[in-house]
């Protein structure tokens, strides 16, 4: 079916496939340009008299569960990321799937993490048939040497939601691994055993899934508050020992990375900011919970602290460091989309300033204004940039893919946007004359920052006269290029298949680019 | 030749970055087989290969079995493990020497400032590679405690290749060779190769500096290359510190005597302490005879990586009794060395009224320079001068403070 596929050229000159997984896709035609039309799609309708009149949705188990939501083959099946690296649930639902013989499910996670590697079996025994959700170490390395029935698609946390809305993604059984819940479905991630903080990312999955199951190892009396999930939504509630392993849930790390290298690039990222007149009384920010960008809000707060201002709000992932600076007075809110740590918990259950967000709030393109456009300044990461500044953050160079989008291209829609990358990384430039899979359009990204140099946009004329005279090493995107290949030679151009074994979907549900089979 | 023997050097394992394992075994007939595996085999295999069939040609090597085992290895890095194993198997005075970049050809002054210098391990690339970035005054190659006994030979190779193909973006390039006389190995590898700065570890009395002052003459002549290379000879010991004065005295080339405490203090018995009374006479005594002959003193090592307040207060104490600088063994260090040890506002405001009229004598033609009554010597334009320097690399002072 892969091999068939007619090919087309998108509108960033990418080729990507014309059909994926039997269903028509449409090219990326350019930023902001997609405008789909028509209604949001809809669940069935629900009618509370087929519901218990006590209100008591419990079932005897996940596979009880999985049997009455009508189970069969095909399905799209949906969990969300909030356990990260601790989730039990994604796992056991397959292992039913497959103990009941049920073939070709699609896996809509809102993320997959390296606990989820499990999964291969059931990949190459047919319970599941392809994933629609980001593909990280071991999953993406199956699904790169093409060995996953279907084709992998990859949404940012904004384009799963936008897919939902569509309809593109019709969810079937959306199973909710929930920290603390009622017998009515009412759930939240901040309270329990397995607290993880909120339950956004399955927002969606809850309203518009067909079935909804809630998976939990803290069932309290009714009404469990706060209710970040609507019981009004749920069909079934399951009460298991264990939904997930707490010290990988809150695995983020905490401490500012002690890497000398990371640190210099943090640092000359807040240099820049201060510069560019970016860190001003009231602005906003969000960098994420990997050493450098936890390193370059520590170094914003230096600089808040120095100027004796405040940021208006920052976006996390929350951790210790942002609750901090929320306690200190250097911050008035955290919208948080996801917790990283207890201290983000803590926060979040005791402090009315710290908010829980979904990727409707922050990132949904069919919302009526875009959240992630209010901010002033986003610090992210990447795997390799362009000369044109287009951006990859899920394939490596030899094409792997390995790393999933996140809220990366949601993001990407910030005042500023800010990738400190290292000029390159085991040998390998991150600057390239093309980037091996595009996920973010150049005219997205205005500054580069490496340990020898800032590339700004040419885009951005403003930033360009505003660091002028600065002292920063402002060079050109070819400057930076060259230095590299200067160190590490000029890279050969790796051979991939012609299979496309995943897509990756811009944040209004077109193809912005493939991923090719890796041979081996 | 030796036939049939394996041999291998570098480094392997999960941890290892930017570094590679070689193992070579020479046959006696056949042709080379390269095994190669490698983290970066899709964007640089085919380099990777030439580049060691390059070397192997180069030696005459023509049946092997050649196994690179890569964690992303720069060019001068994998061929300086070749080299090492090449060496192990064949004797031969010829050395594979890759291009020696512009930027490498800095030529350092006896009076620049050497208040921080970073310690490199000489057998670990990846901590070589962006350690100019940190914009310490120095890094120091280290080839001494640094480097395991059964690496001494393969660090050689990579320091050498380093200071011709690393750029270490214009932060001077100096060596710790090993201790005297096994130290004399380590000068070939590094002299021809324009080595700024030379330290020499436990030093202890002046023919040490003597008999390796001869040995770079020689070896300068030989490979023709004419530019200064200083001595930093580090005093480690009671008879070290007995002898200071002739260590001193003997090479005009000694820019800078530095004091390593975590010896001195063992060959004292005594411990260590915060406060350091223990060797406050050792360190009273390099002062001394630092400022006596012109020359830096520089003080031990703080090895508390984590301890950053603990190093300030080092710091500072070590400035008030005259030290002019300190090694830095983490780069997180550089900063608050360069930080404390940097001039006061009052120092800032002195230098910068002795700059300005220097600079208008310079205009006005004038052969003297004079400030209101006072007249200033050449040394104290040059002190003045190094002032400014300092404060602007410690981000005091705009880089275009005349304006």
């Amino acid at each position: 079916m892969k091999r068939e596929n007619n090919m087309l050229v998108n509108a960033i000159d990418r080729e990507v496939p014309s059909t994926v997984n039997g269903s028509k896709v449409i090219p990326y035609k350019g930023v902001d340009k997609h405008r789909p039309e028509g209604f949001k799609y809809a669940p069935k309708v629900a009618t509370c008299i087929d519901f218990p009149n006590d209100g008591n949705k419990l079932v005897s188990g996940l596979k009880e569960a999985l049997i009455k939501s009508g189970l069969r083959d095909g399905m799209t099946i949906s969990t969300h990321h909030h356990f990260r690296n601790g989730d039990l649930i994604a796992n056991k639902i397959f292992e039913i799937a497959s103990e009941l013989n049920v073939k070709n499910l699609i896996w809509f996670p809102s993320a997959s993490f390296e606990c989820h590697s499990e999964l291969i079996k059931y990949m190459d025994n047919g319970t599941i048939h392809h994933i629609e959700g980001s593909l990280n170490g071991a999953l993406g390395r199956y699904v790169s040497y093409g060995n996953m029935k279907g084709m992998g698609v990859l949404r940012s946390h904004g384009g799963r939601y936008q897919a939902v809305q569509d309809g593109e993604v019709q969810i079937d059984i959306a199973v909710i691994a929930a920290p603390t819940a009622d017998g009515f479905g009412n759930a939240n991630g901040v309270n329990g055993p397995s607290a993880c903080g909120l339950l956004g990312f399955a927002l969606a999955d809850s309203q518009y899934a067909n079935k909804v199951v809630v998976v939990t190892d803290n069932l309290v009396l009714f009404p469990c508050l706060p209710w970040q999930i609507q019981g009004n939504y749920v069909d079934y509630v399951v009460k298991v020992d264990k939904i997930g392993i707490p010290e990988n849930i809150l695995s983020g790390t905490t401490a500012i990375t002690k890497s000398p290298d990371r640190l210099f690039l943090a640092k000359l990222t807040a240099r820049f900011c201060e510069h560019a007149g970016i860190i001003k009384d009231g602005f906003s920010f969000q960098a994420g919970a990997g050493g450098t960008s936890l390193a370059v809000g520590f170094y914003f707060a230096e600089v808040l602290k120095r100027k004796g201002i405040k940021a208006r709000f920052a976006r996390g992932g929350s951790n210790k460091f942002l609750v901090d600076m929320l306690k200190d007075n250097l911050l008035d809110f955290i919208l948080d989309g996801q917790t990283f740590d207890l201290d983000g918990v803590n926060s979040m259950r005791h402090n009315p300033n710290h908010v829980d967000t979904s990727p409707f709030t922050s990132y949904n393109y069919h919302g009526k204004g875009n959240f992630a456009q209010l901010v002033d300044v986003v610090v992210l990461g990447a795997t390799e940039v362009d000369v044109n500044f287009n951006g990859n953050v899920v394939t490596h160079s030899d094409g792997l893919l390995l790393h999933g989008l996140g809220g990366w291209q949601n993001c990407l829609f910030s005042k500023c946007t800010i990738l400190p990358i290292p000029l390159f990384r085991d040998r390998i430039p991150v600057i390239k004359d093309h980037v091996t899979t595009v996920c973010g359009p150049g005219e997205l990204i205005d500054v580069i920052i490496t340990e020898r140099g800032i590339a700004i946009n040419p885009l951005r004329k403003d930033l360009i006269e505003k660091t002028r005279g600065s002292g920063l090493p402002i060079k050109s995107i070819y400057e930076l290029k060259d230095e590299a290949e200067r160190i590490c030679g000029v890279p050969q151009k790796p051979v991939f298949g012609d299979e496309v074994v995943a897509i990756i979907k811009w944040v209004d549900g077109t193809v912005i680019d493939s991923v090719r089979k890796v041979i081996e | 030749m030796e036939m049939t023997n394996e041999f291998c050097a570098g480094n392997k394992g999960e941890k290892i970055r930017s570094d590679c394992f070689v193992s070579l075994e020479l046959k006696e007939e056949g042709v080379i087989e390269i095994g190669l595996s490698s983290k970066v085999e899709s964007n640089y295999g085919k380099h990777i290969r030439l580049l060691c069939l390059e070397i192997l040609d180069y030696f005459k090597i023509r049946h092997a079995i050649l196994n690179i085992e890569d964690s992303g290895a720069l060019d001068f890095v994998i061929a300086a493990r070749l080299e090492a194993v090449i060496k192990q198997a064949i004797i031969t005075d010829k050395e594979f020497l890759l291009k020696f970049i512009p930027e490498n050809e800095l030529v350092t002054t006896k009076n620049r400032h050497r208040v921080t210098r970073l310690y490199l391990p000489g057998n670990t690339p990846s901590l070589m590679l962006n350690s100019g970035i940190h914009k310490p005054d120095g890094v120091i190659l280290d080839l001494e405690d640094a480097v395991a006994f059964s690496k001494k030979q393969e660090a050689r190779f990579l320091v050498r290749n380093a200071l011709r193909s690393l750029n270490f973006l214009g932060v001077e390039r100096m060596v710790r060779i090993n201790q005297f006389p096994e130290g004399l190995k380590d000068l070939p590898y590094i002299i021809p190769h324009n080595v700024n700065l030379v330290l020499i570890p436990k030093c202890e009395d002046e023919v040490q500096i003597k008999t390796i002052s001869s040995h770079i003459d020689k070896i300068q002549k030989k490979s023709e290359s004419i530019n200064p290379v200083w001595l930093m000879p580090i005093i480690e010991s009671a008879k070290g510190i007995l002898n200071i004065i002739e260590i001193a005295k003997s090479s005009d080339m000694i820019v800078a005597i530095a004091i390593g405490l975590e010896d001195y203090t063992a060959d004292l018995g005594v411990k260590r302490t915060p406060l350091g009374l223990e060797s406050l006479f050792a360190r009273t005594k390099i002062v001394t005879t630092c400022k006596a002959f012109g020359i830096q003193p520089i003080d031990s090592v703080f090895s508390d990586v984590e301890n950053l307040e603990g190093l300030k207060e080092n710091v500072l104490a070590s400035k008030s009794i005259g030290f002019e600088g300190m090694g830095c063994i983490h780069p997180r260090q550089i900063e608050i060395i360069s930080k404390h040890f940097a001039p006061t506002d009052d120092e800032i405001e002195e230098a910068k009224t002795i700059v300005f009229a220097y600079n208008d004598a310079i205009k006005n033609g004038l052969g003297v320079i004079s400030l209101g009554t006072k007249m200033i010597d050449a040394p104290v334009v040059e002190k003045s001068k190094n002032i400014i320097k300092q404060a602007i690399s410690s981000q005091r002072l705009d880089e275009n403070w005349t304006d």
